[in-house]
């Protein structure tokens, strides 16, 4: 795993400087400090950092073909590297190294753009191409890692994170105002759109060519629910998705050094330490976070897998304050404002798998959007079953069912959740009705806009943008594979997997791998009857059918409880934290701009006095706070010398033409 | 009750509508009407009432004859603490 970074010139040659690609990798090392490496000559400049995972001694990057006419700078894993390089090497290509950094390289060569529809990975890449004068950068399926990009006076900038690109002077740090119309509505931003202006993200599954000046951006790959089929039985279908876990979590075990496993307390985690402890030779190494508060704790579901499975395991305590005091750091990471604390004890918890010793770990991520394991998808139905049946005598009970791990549950006063769940659907087309209660609940938060931003998005609609994700398709799925289609575009790439996921692991040089989005596995889910995804309210049907034998009772039966951690209060534990003080401050809310500071000052009142219970406060909070650190920290006191350490003491110069 | 009220107003105006405004809300306004509380706001004001007024609110008296004014509000304060004195 590691970072990228390079700068591309469009038109003709003209000097690449050494210096800003050694401050754009630098800026990274985060990603990669096992050491740097670069290439460039007139029309093109790859940087790399590097963590070294697979061939230790021969990874080094940028990596070149037999004649040097194509070079890669690479960051992540082609799983099936070994399969797909036996077969390169049957078709005549000469390899130098074992790494499947190489295997890009001879594969693009042989099938060209093509060549990602053979791997099976977790990637982001940029690929110079002298014979054709191209360059091609591309991303995986579900985008697991992360791609900007941005152009500067003639040239292309790209980087596994945005303030790589930043470490260029010339590239304009400012808020893009739309961006945060989209993340206080969806929890995201829409891409190509970032948080910051004029630097777009690749999306997930889709790759871009450089050629002549001109950058055509292609999808590769999508989800496709349509061939939804009920051919075998049950337990075929059960059967054959164990069968695809056992072999995507062997693959993903494939690393020089050692591999740990993330347990949750919930079935998807322990599902895939339960396979590593039953189908591999690896040593069971396990790690967790648990909380001090115990409305977010799962630790007693964590022992009993501990227990069960006998693993070596280690734990870190998050207390409120551990959270908010680490906040920043969080955002210097997600580089986009989040609407809560959720990635903080993630951040806290790759720290703890570092301190041990390690640089790999599996995770559960994937399964409840590709098997409907989210509470959304039940409210979903029954929010069509009770618009169907609206004098249903089952209703008060339903509603009950859907929350049962709340406290402030919004279905507790049956009088008012009725307006919680009869949504106005008469804006929105039926493709957007699972998430509508949601988006609707968070733009509320747009409440604390300032005047000036409001005017400024005064017209603007970011539904366009967001059908432009989407694929025309999604309109013939059924109900349930509609709403995990949508889920799946949107909050799984552009939130869960880089806030929740790339970032939070990268921060401490620790790369997640996750099993359950093996392409394989999630293709197959897409093709399973939807009743055996979620059968009656019962999330993740199939996949508590197919592992029953290897959980223990309690982890099967239990009821999903979402992973969440506590919001505004983490800032207030023991007094207002001095920096969340001076985010609120007059002063630099008006520097900012973004809120309004009379409502904002409200606010902050009223979660320091501790009285702040719902989400939608919640949300606003951590909201705002996150916008004014990211302000704070990538457009007032963002300097990239200054975060650049010149005696970079591992670095190869591969060629410098 | 004019009192209670004022109280009440002050705790919605500052706490719910992020507003300084005296003016943003009368006390007839009805909360699910004017979208001024959803589901969780109330449970707030039930938090609060309770605290405040030191009163207990069970959960079959969620219900917005109840809760939805500051009116209403009011109202169904002073026949708790009425009914408590009697205890």
């Amino acid at each position: 795993m590691c970072g990228i970074a390079g700068i591309f010139n469009l038109y003709d040659e003209k000097e690449i400087s050494m210096d800003t690609l050694r401050k754009m990798t630098a800026i990274i090392r985060h990603r990669g400090p096992d050491g740097f490496g670069f290439y460039k000559d007139k029309r093109a400049g790859l940087a790399h950092a590097r963590l070294s995972i697979i061939d230790l001694d021969g990874g080094w990057q940028p990596m070149h073909n037999e004649d040097k006419t194509i070079w890669i700078t690479f960051n992540g894993e082609i799983f099936n590297y070994i399969e797909l390089r036996e077969g390169l090497i049957s078709k005549g290509h000469r390899f130098h190294t074992k790494s499947d950094t190489e295997v890009i390289v001879h594969s693009y060569e042989e099938y060209g753009t093509d060549c990602l529809k053979y791997f099976n990975g977790q990637f982001a890449f940029a690929i110079w191409d002298k014979n054709k004068d191209m360059l091609f950068i591309a991303r995986d399926r579900v985008g697991i890692r992360p791609l900007f990009y941005t152009s500067v006076n003639g040239s292309i900038l790209f980087a596994s994170e945005i303030k790589s690109l930043f470490a260029d002077e010339r590239v304009r740090r400012e808020i893009d105002h739309r961006a945060l119309d989209q993340i206080f509505t969806f929890w995201m931003n829409i891409p190509p759109r970032t948080a910051f202006k004029d630097i777009m993200e690749l999306p997930a599954g889709h790759y871009m060519t450089v050629k002549n000046g001109d950058c055509r951006v292609m999808q590769y790959w999508d989800l496709d629910f349509t061939a939804c089929d009920s051919i075998k039985s049950e337990e075929e279908y059960a059967e054959e998705l164990r069968e695809l876990l056992i072999s995507s979590t062997r693959l993903r075990l494939r690393a020089d050094v050692s591999v740990g496993a993330y347990l949750s307390g919930g079935i998807d985690s322990s599902v895939i330490t339960a396979l590593i402890k039953k189908y591999t030779n690896n040593p069971l190494r396990t790690f967790s976070v648990a909380f001090h508060d115990e409305a977010y704790d799962e630790s007693i579901y964590q022992k009993h897998m501990i227990e069960y499975l006998n693993t070596d395991h280690s734990e870190i305590r998050c207390s409120y304050s551990d959270i908010g005091s680490i906040f920043p750091d969080v955002i210097w990471h997600t580089e986009m404002p989040v609407l809560r604390t959720a990635p903080a004890p993630l951040y806290l918890l790759s720290k703890l798998v570092r301190e041990n010793g390690y640089k790999v770990v599996l995770t559960g991520e994937g399964a409840d959007e590709i098997l409907a394991g989210y509470d959304i998808f039940k409210e979903t139905k029954v929010r069509r079953f009770l618009e169907k049946n609206p004098a249903s005598i089952c209703r008060p009970l339903i509603l009950k069912k859907l929350y049962p791990y709340l406290e402030n549950s919004p279905t507790k006063s049956l009088h008012y959740s009725k307006a919680f769940f009869d949504v106005d659907m008469s804006n929105y087309p039926d493709r957007y009705y699972s998430h509508v209660p949601r988006w609707d609940l968070t733009s509320k938060i747009k409440f604390f806009f300032s005047d000036n931003i409001r005017d400024e998005l005064n017209g603007y609609n970011k539904f366009d943008e967001l059908s432009s994700l989407l694929s025309n398709n999604m309109d013939s799925f059924d109900h349930l594979s509609k709403a995990q289609y949508l889920e799946i575009r949107t909050l799984l790439s552009n939130y869960l997997l880089s806030s929740q996921g790339d970032r939070m692991a990268m921060g401490n040089s620790v790369e997640g791998r996750y099993p359950f989005l093996d392409y394989r596995v999630i293709e197959f889910c897409c093709k399973l009857p939807p009743n055996l995804r979620m059968r009656t309210l019962t999330e993740k049907y199939i996949l508590k059918k197919s592992m029953n034998d290897l959980l223990p009772e309690s982890i099967i039966a239990r009821t999903k409880q979402p992973y969440m951690a506590p919001d505004s209060r983490s800032f207030f534990a023991g007094g207002t934290l001095d920096y969340v003080g001076e985010m609120f401050s007059e002063n630099a809310l008006k520097r900012c701009g973004c809120f309004d500071v009379r409502k904002t000052k409200m606010i902050f009142e009223k979660c320091r006095k501790g009285l702040t219970i719902g989400f939608k406060d919640n949300m606003a909070f951590v909201g705002i706070l996150s916008t004014q650190i990211l302000y704070d920290l990538f457009v007032e006191r963002f300097k990239a010398d200054s975060l650049y350490d010149k005696n970079i003491s591992n670095e190869r110069i591969m060629e410098v033409a | 009750m004019e009192q209670i009220k004022k109280t009440l107003k002050k705790f919605i105006l500052e706490n719910i509508l992020f507003d300084d405004n005296d003016n943003a809300l009368d006390y007839d306004d009805s909360f699910l009407e004017k979208g001024i509380i959803d589901s969780t706001g109330v449970l707030e004001v039930v938090n609060f009432i309770e605290e405040e007024f030191e009163i207990s609110v069970e959960d079959e008296e969620l219900v917005p004859e109840n809760l939805d004014s500051v009116n209403n509000l009011a109202r169904f304060i002073h026949s708790k603490k009425g009914n408590t004195s009697q205890v």
